[in-house]
């Protein structure tokens, strides 16, 4: 009880030393390019890049927060933070619980990789990351499908032979294959997935929605958003 | 970190695990470590202070303070912790906004909870969303710490009952026949005989609470597990100086050689107690030592 109160109280001296509204963006750190923990232990990639470009055109402060992909709605909703900005692409089911802004990134293909030529993605072993657009895929391509808590395990699961193949955005694929050295490999046809990625918000932050959707209307606009899409995805990236 | 850390390319061997094991995200994890321990310096003695209440009121002969101590004894100890610490967690931060929000904001017009969003006012989130990020980390290490000592108290307050129960019962005839209240009793005659009895199973408590640490991460705390299997990743040369292939199973084995020092540590401090504790009672421990004649 002492540690609540002790706690409460610690927030109520902080709530009157600053009033300044700091929105709060949460993100998963685990999704390279998209974001991810650099060497520095900061929150980094192409969604932080473009989070703090948007901030600064809606004259905004902004924290950086991490949290489990798992958990990454439920804790939006119960205001532990007021963004997600963690590669998420837009979908009528999350549409339902959550609001999202226009897409920043156009809608993105997924890929299966696998560890050797002759893999059969449609009846093999898949793994894909949990309550993902992927694995909702994989689930009805009547593959097997074998979910993990975060993508890097997704992976893993080819590496040690436990799944047949991955199904993942293909630029979070792309930089693995390219650094396995021929052990990871393309297999099967890429498959649009998706609304394109877009920021998520609560339903009843309307007000916050618009100022984001403004603020990336105007990246889109003087083409800094294409730039920065070329910078972290490469050449062959979709822009607007 | 160090001068020669500037490119990583060019070093191999120690040199680069040198650089290597000092990078701020490194960093993370040894602060995790600390985590952990100071989280266990706080919870044991507030388990402890949770059991002894509940073993107080459990006993108590005023019946609704007996009822509420085997209540919570009954309660808590019946639920996974798993469950309880998923459920707890944000039931307690949820219901402290909630609170807060009916005294903050008298005014407030609209309902708390629209659809699936949980709203409150501004001011009455916990901690504010103008906080600092420590203070939202030192909020989320509060509820842990909060969370742990209600879990393990149960425990602990099963244990402490039933060690003052074993007190040996002329004992405390011979401090009736002295003339002790009931109160001079309890304080003077059970509670410092008590804990010899009380110890082996503390002790063990001690030792599940030491393992059950890695719950830290189901509560939003990054604790050494989260950074283990972060820091374990396979990391591809794009996005890291340090690229490297899927070394968790390293990582994961530091872990198991850290547990396993703590519990070999904390058995050794529980068998010095353990002596220290035996002596002048009346047990084949005590007698052993000669405390009893």
């Amino acid at each position: 009880m002492k540690l609540v109160l002790a706690t409460a109280a610690l927030a109520l001296a902080a709530g009157a030393a600053t009033a300044q509204d700091v929105i709060r963006m949460g993100t998963e750190g685990a999704y390279p390019p998209y974001n991810f923990i650099d060497d520095s232990g900061e929150v980094a990639g192409f969604e932080r890049e473009l989070g703090d470009e948007l901030c600064a055109r809606a004259g905004l402060t902004c924290e950086w927060v991490t949290t489990d992909w798992d958990s990454i709605i439920p804790n939006l909703v119960s205001g532990n933070y007021d963004t997600i900005i963690a590669g998420m692409s837009i979908t009528d089911e999350r549409e339902e619980v959550i609001d999202f802004t226009q897409d920043y990134y156009p809608p993105t293909e997924s890929a299966y990789v696998a560890a050797s030529e002759e893999v059969d993605v449609l009846s093999g072993v898949v793994s894909a990351q949990t309550a993902t657009i992927q694995a909702g895929h994989v689930a009805e391509s009547g593959a097997a499908l074998l979910e993990f808590a975060t993508p890097e395990e997704t992976v893993a699961a080819v590496r040690d032979g436990e799944a047949d193949a991955v199904f993942a955005d293909y630029d979070y694929l792309l930089p693995l294959v390219e650094a396995s050295g021929g052990e990871l490999m393309f297999v099967g046809e890429r498959v649009p997935l998706g609304g394109g990625v877009g920021m998520g918000l609560r339903e009843s932050d309307a007000a916050l929605r618009d100022q984001f959707d403004a603020a990336i209307t105007s990246m889109k606009e003087d083409g800094t958003l294409n730039a920065l899409l070329v910078e972290w995805f490469g050449e062959q990236v979709g822009t607007y | 970190m160090f001068a020669y850390c500037s490119d990583p390319q060019v070093l191999d061997g120690l040199a680069w695990l040198s650089c290597y094991l000092t990078t701020g995200k490194h960093m993370a994890i040894y602060w995790a470590v600390g985590t952990v321990l100071l989280l266990l310096a706080i919870t044991g003695p507030a388990a402890l202070l949770f059991g002894f209440g509940g073993a107080v009121a459990a006993r108590s002969p005023v019946a609704p303070l007996s009822w509420l101590g085997r209540g919570y004894i009954a309660i808590v100890r019946g639920v996974p912790d798993i469950a309880f610490f998923l459920f707890f967690v944000i039931a307690l931060d949820q219901g402290l906004e909630y609170l807060r929000h009916l005294a903050l904001c008298p005014d407030w017009d609209q309902p708390v909870r629209q659809g699936s969003d949980f709203l409150v006012c501004p001011q009455a989130k916990l901690p504010l969303s103008s906080a600092p990020q420590w203070q939202h980390e030192v909020y989320g290490f509060a509820l842990a710490v909060l969370t742990f000592a209600i879990v393990f108290g149960a425990f602990a307050a099963n244990v402490l009952h039933g060690a003052m129960r074993a007190v040996p019962r002329a004992q405390i005839e011979t401090a009736e026949a002295y003339g002790m209240t009931p109160r001079q009793t309890f304080r003077r005659i059970v509670v410092p005989q008590m804990w010899i009895y009380a110890l082996p199973g503390l002790g063990n408590l001690w030792m599940v609470l030491v393992k059950a640490t890695p719950l830290l991460f189901l509560l939003g705390v990054e604790d050494i597990v989260y950074w283990a299997r972060e820091l374990g990743g396979t990391k591809t040369p794009q996005f890291t100086d340090y690229p490297h292939g899927d070394w968790r199973m390293w990582y994961f084995l530091a872990l198991l050689v850290f547990y396993l020092g703590l519990t070999r540590v904390s058995e050794i401090g529980l068998e010095r107690l353990m002596i220290r504790l035996s002596r002048g009672q009346a047990t084949l421990g005590g007698a052993a030592q000669g405390g009893v004649r």
